[in-house]
């Protein structure tokens, strides 16, 4: 169950936002894509699951256990969303449908992939909204996601991600619009959770800082292209490049733990 | 994720082993009660409509006016049509509680069966602006590009048409009548659902819950339904009941105009332009058929604000709680 990426390039119009980037994620291992707002990860993250925007174009290849996902039909790309292949955005405050209530969202993957009567799927998300220690989760799944705080909303955004028990969750920012304690206690929710499971994990930050709590490997992306690419624990220690050395010079001073991934 | 949550279930049955008397029935009585309002009701929303005084009027007289309607297609309590010379401008009494007019119809059996033209029209035209405005709006917010902009501005043309010039240009091709009525508010309001609600949808086609609908495997179509329309209903209701309040309006003022209703049809606008006439004579009778005009229109309107109001969660709260929350209780900010 490993992701390849292969000089992948995406376009958009005639510009250039992601240029040949490579990387690969190893079964179980944690990959984090760093780099400042503009270099390409989201966009990067996005071509995996093939969810780029209008006008988008990506190119080069992207192998989801040896099978070539990229430009694949939508309806094909749709079977592995969710089921395979998992996805936790940054903006828990946009990430949820304000009408819906967050058991309907957490369960929303499993009746499509697993095909569950809609009384099996409302306990399901409840074991699913327990798994990810929201607070009482027999109610908060019949609550409304503008009824739960920032951090909440960020975990029924992981529960959701997770349902299906995908072989690879790719994080996108998840803590960037948390506030710091609650930023330590998602970081900690994901690594006991990618952990327990064996799951792979695409983690994407730009602060090195929390990258350095959950990855192992780090893969440094500048105006689209991979600058630097090594273990956690080498980036930290000796960065090659300009840009990873800027990068441990802004890490978050209240977040460091010089041991690296633990 | 503090402790204090489990507590609630925790205390039930400690306190029915403690109150030995009695007490074990009444634990088992408040659990499944508990249980059961915790999943909250499909038709919940109606009881949210209900606790909104503004909601509870407009369902009132919509009502009212609907079930006029389907009762004069039965009965009236007398021939609506029937010229009677001898009785002209009774006053109300007994057995014309609303008085006659001036050919002696009575003016209650008039306004019952003007009901029905009046539901007639505000349906057909709201059917009608539904499909266009939805049509136009999904052209216009999901297509690609140069179908979306050459849509936007057919719209923009169009919505320089005023209703009633769009009326009288389809009531002189193919003469006046009901239809014309509602082809013309139909058109003019489908176009003006979809100015409003395209802006809508294209905002909620690129809002994140949309994009992670697709993340978790979810179908194009599979997103319209559960992501994309439940979010554009309440702007789209509102436009709605707006474009049958001007249905009811314009059916009034064609027809007061004489492009709407033929002579022969009971319409409450043309029964506004018989009796004023002789306001200076009869002044009440004026009245009648007005004050059911500006109820309908003021009911339609308040339902459909009210109706947005209850079916989105993130305005409205339980039914007793409505109106203290909305005194007191800023929203919660995370």
């Amino acid at each position: 169950m490993s992701l390849e990426v292969h000089d992948l390039t995406i376009e958009i119009g005639d510009r250039r936002v992601v240029d040949g980037v490579s990387f690969a994620v190893p079964d179980g291992a944690r990959v984090g894509l760093i780099g400042e707002s503009g270099s390409g990860k989201s966009m990067t993250a996005l071509a995996i699951l093939g969810l780029l925007p209008d006008g988008a174009r990506a190119t080069g290849s992207v192998r989801w256990n040896d099978r070539e996902i990229l430009g694949l039909a939508d309806r094909e790309l749709a079977e592995l969303r969710g089921d395979e292949i998992g996805i936790v955005f940054q903006e828990p405050r946009t990430a949820l449908n304000p009408i819906r209530t967050v058991g309907r969202q957490i369960a929303e993957s499993i009746r499509i992939h697993e095909g569950l009567s809609k009384r099996d799927a409302a306990a399901r998300a409840v074991a699913e909204a327990s798994r990810v220690a929201l607070p009482d989760p027999e109610r908060v799944v019949a609550r409304y996601p503008h009824q739960l705080s920032g951090g909440q909303r960020q975990r029924v955004a992981i529960a959701m991600a997770l349902a299906c028990r995908p072989r690879l969750l790719i994080a996108d920012e998840p803590t960037t619009a948390l506030d710091v304690t609650i930023q330590a206690e998602i970081l900690e929710l994901l690594l006991s959770l990618t952990r327990d499971d064996g799951m792979s994990l695409v983690f994407i930050t730009h602060d090195l800082a929390v990258l350095s709590q959950i990855a192992t490997h780090g893969v440094v992306l500048e105006h689209g292209r991979v600058v630097e690419q090594a273990p956690l624990s080498q980036l930290l220690s000796a960065p090659a490049s300009v840009v990873t050395q800027e990068l441990l010079r802004d890490a978050t001073a209240t977040l460091w733990r010089p041991g690296g991934a633990r | 994720m503090s402790p204090s949550t489990s507590s609630g279930t925790g205390d039930g049955p400690a306190t029915g082993k403690d109150a030995e008397t009695g007490g074990p029935a009444r634990a088992d009585a408040a659990a499944p009660a508990t249980t059961a309002s915790r999943r909250p009701s499909r038709w919940a929303w109606l009881g949210r409509l209900w606790a909104l005084s503004t909601g509870r009027f407009g369902l009132i007289v919509v009502a009212v006016v609907a079930l006029t309607a389907l009762v004069a297609r039965f009965w009236t309590p007398f021939d609506p049509q029937k010229v009677e010379i001898s009785n002209r401008w009774a006053p109300p009494g007994w057995p014309h509680l609303l008085g006659t007019d001036g050919s002696g119809r009575d003016i209650l059996s008039l306004l019952m069966a003007g009901a029905r033209t009046t539901v007639f029209v505000a349906v057909g035209a709201g059917i009608v602006a539904t499909l266009i405005g939805i049509a136009l709006a999904a052209l216009g917010a999901l297509t690609v590009r140069w179908v979306r902009e050459s849509v936007a501005v057919f719209v923009d043309i169009l919505i320089a048409f005023p209703v009633l010039i769009i009326a009288m240009m389809i009531s002189a091709v193919w003469g006046g009548s009901l239809w014309v009525v509602i082809w013309a508010v139909g058109i003019g309001f489908g176009v003006n659902i979809a100015r409003v609600t395209r802006p809508e949808l294209r905002r909620v086609l690129h809002s994140d819950f949309v994009l992670a609908g697709r993340a978790s495997g979810l179908t194009p179509a599979q997103n319209l339904w559960r992501h994309l329309l439940p979010n554009v209903a309440p702007v789209f209701i509102v436009q709605l009941s707006w474009g049958m309040a001007v249905a009811v309006l314009a059916e009034a003022g064609l027809s007061y105009l004489g492009f709407g209703a033929p002579v022969t049809e009971p319409s409450w606008g043309l029964l506004l332009a018989q009796l004023q006439q002789f306001i200076g004579v009869h002044p009440l009778s004026v009245v009648w058929p007005g004050l059911a005009i500006t109820l309908t229109v003021l009911g339609l309107n308040l339902l459909g604000d009210a109706l947005r109001e209850a079916t989105d969660p993130t305005l409205s709260r339980s039914p007793f709680a409505t109106r203290r929350a909305r005194l007191h209780i800023p929203e919660v900010v995370s």
